[in-house]
């Protein structure tokens, strides 16, 4: 009930924001925030509970991205059917890299992730109706009703899907899907002996954790009215993602949104202030020191200091 | 295939040379993913690094690449056995949860500081190296021609795979280090101790990756970002040829060397279909022979 509570009250202050910042900017930065809640919750489904490092991010997130754009050029169909498609073709990507290398030890999964990334974009390149190298200009749709600006009604939809990812992420913790993942990730042999059914549960998690990051990615090109195979399918999403709940801590559902929202934001600023290889720096390092003193992110050290268990 | 009888045979023979590039960069991961089975994806980041290195001592002291690769090991050997240290210390020798995951962010990471501080010291630009066999090439019969840098380096790459094997089956440290990979608690019980082996041969994959590094800078100019395209194709050999099996590993280059040529010049693929083809391959492989080739 708490959490709800907590749900609700988030929605109303982006609401809120909607209605009384008028500053576009903030809404440019705040969208790009609430997108690395998506995403780091998303990884987190996998890579968190299940122990599965998932570099992959970019390849579901741009899959995400190009669906939308491809449905909007042939029928410019509204934005949650874009979504709606984008959560579609991400997750059906997730099951089909998930059937193909979840069998196999945890770094192969990984390496396999790079893999599906380089071969989405080079299929992106190569295809013309989706703009080939090039990209593809797309023209917004006119901004509907209760918003002022097509960015804001951006904006509040990335923050109801990062509230309902947040709740999915919580969700899964909490029933027997997350005990069957963390009992994975504690010894994978001792859960296979236990009679969790380890491979389906993978499935399960790389599947929704790969339609989040649809999702995630669904609204961009609407956001730049552009999008072009280079930048969609970077490797620094992948960065953010899965430093976001390394940062935050990857046990709790809360961890990858402090993560996100942290780095999401400094990194707004630090790109705007001095420049964006120091930003990629400075991700590398908090990645590496945060493995190495505090294991468990941010939640960690805070239940380290207040004693809680 | 539509594709002229002598353009194809130019393919194979360009793809064979490659191939062996191929191998000697793979080399180092060979031993530090192959046989340590340490997540080491910061191996092209570190080889990157080692062009870099090159580079700078080249242009420094005016000498060869290669010359300068070799004068560099050393000093990338003592890296390479800091970093298994640090890794020992903080994720193997903790042992338990989520060590793996935790071992795959570091090296991660690890490669991104690299990275970006590549961009930092040198820029974006693509840097390259002045040597007299730089920019000729020998004609062959049928109007062949073979860029020598690619001959040099390929050389280079055989020198350094003969070397590594021989090293690995003749010696006792090399014994050693196929012996921890094997059976480690074996090998404790035997009184040896199988941190300091695995240690030595940490610092022996890194010293091979600034050789690596060397040939890199020979065949093209090298940029910082250069490592993304090699985490495929180095992760592709190794575990197409089996992991730790060196003669896989010569095998497994080739073979991506031939299917890379091909698809460069074949008329519908093409230059844009070439980065992919490490990771098809890499996948192709983990779905249908996750042992490799030549697995144990």
């Amino acid at each position: 009930m708490r959490f709800w509570i907590g749900a609700a009250v988030v929605a109303a202050a982006l609401v809120a924001m909607a209605a009384l910042v008028s500053y576009e900017y903030f809404f440019f930065a705040g969208y790009t925030v609430l997108m690395f809640v998506v995403l780091a919750t998303a990884w987190n489904i996998l890579g968190g509970y299940a122990g599965y490092v998932n570099f992959g991010t970019p390849a579901f997130f741009g899959l995400g991205a190009y669906s939308a754009a491809v449905l909007y050029k042939a029928t410019a169909a509204p934005l949650i059917v874009q979504i709606a498609l984008a959560a579609l073709m991400a997750g059906m990507l997730g099951f089909g890299a998930g059937l193909l290398t979840l069998r196999l030890r945890g770094i192969f999964f990984a390496i396999a992730t790079i893999a599906v990334t380089v071969i989405m974009q080079t299929v992106f390149i190569n295809w013309r109706y989706a703009g080939g190298a090039t990209g593809l200009q797309l023209l917004r749709p006119p901004t509907i009703a209760p918003f002022d600006s097509y960015i804001k009604m951006l904006f509040i939809v990335m923050g109801v899907s990062a509230i309902a990812s947040v709740a999915i992420a919580r969700y899964i913790e909490r029933s027997w899907l997350g005990r069957g993942l963390r009992a994975i990730r504690d010894s994978e042999e001792a859960a296979e002996a236990s009679g969790v059914p380890t491979l389906r549960l993978k499935l399960i998690a790389c599947t929704i954790s790969g339609a989040l990051m649809g999702v995630a990615g669904a609204p961009m090109p609407m956001y730049l009215s552009f999008i072009e195979p280079a930048s969609t399918f970077n490797l620094n999403y992948a960065v953010g993602a899965l430093a976001s709940p390394m940062i935050g801590g990857t046990a709790h559902w809360l961890g990858p949104v402090i993560g996100a929202v942290l780095l999401s934001s400094l990194q707004q600023i630090i790109t705007v202030t001095i420049s964006s290889e120091i930003n990629v720096l400075l991700v590398g390092a908090l990645l590496v020191v945060f493995i190495v003193v505090a294991p468990d992110g941010i939640l960690g050290l805070a239940r380290r200091i207040f004693g809680k268990r | 295939m539509g594709i002229p009888l002598d353009l194809l045979l130019e393919a194979v023979l360009f793809g064979i040379l490659l191939g062996g590039f191929y191998a000697a960069v793979s080399m180092g991961l060979s031993v530090s993913f192959g046989l340590l089975d340490v997540p080491n994806v910061a191996h092209p980041a570190i080889m990157v690094s080692g062009s870099y290195c090159t580079y700078f001592v080249v242009g420094r002291f005016g000498l060869d690449p290669i010359v300068a690769g070799v004068a560099l090991t050393p000093l990338f050997f003592l890296l390479g056995m800091a970093v298994y240290r640090f890794y020992y210390e903080v994720f193997e020798k903790r042992g338990g949860r989520e060590t793996g995951v935790r071992g795959i962010a570091f090296f991660f990471g690890l490669a991104l500081i690299i990275e970006v501080g590549l961009i930092l010291a040198f820029g974006v630009d693509q840097r390259m190296v002045e040597a007299p066999y730089i920019g000729k090439s020998l004609v062959l019969v049928n109007d062949i021609r073979i860029p020598m840098r690619t001959l040099v380096a390929f050389g280079a790459a055989i020198v350094l795979t003969v070397a590594l094997t021989l090293y690995m089956s003749k010696t006792f440290t090399g014994r050693a280090i196929k012996a921890v990979a094997q059976d480690e608690p074996a090998l404790r019980l035997m009184g040896a101790n199988p941190v300091r082996i695995k240690q030595w041969a940490f610092g022996i994959a890194t010293a091979t990756s600034v050789l690596a590094g060397a040939m890199l800078i020979i065949v093209g100019p090298v940029e910082p970002g250069m490592d993304r395209d090699y985490i495929g194709r180095t992760f592709a050999v190794v575990v197409l040829a089996g992991l730790g099996s060196m003669t896989g590993t010569v095998a497994a280059g080739l073979i991506l060397g031939i299917s890379e040529s091909i698809v460069l010049i074949h008329p519908s693929l093409g230059a844009s279909w070439a980065p992919a083809v490490s990771f098809i391959l890499l996948l192709v492989i983990l779905g249908v022979r996750p042992q490799g080739l030549f697995g144990r």
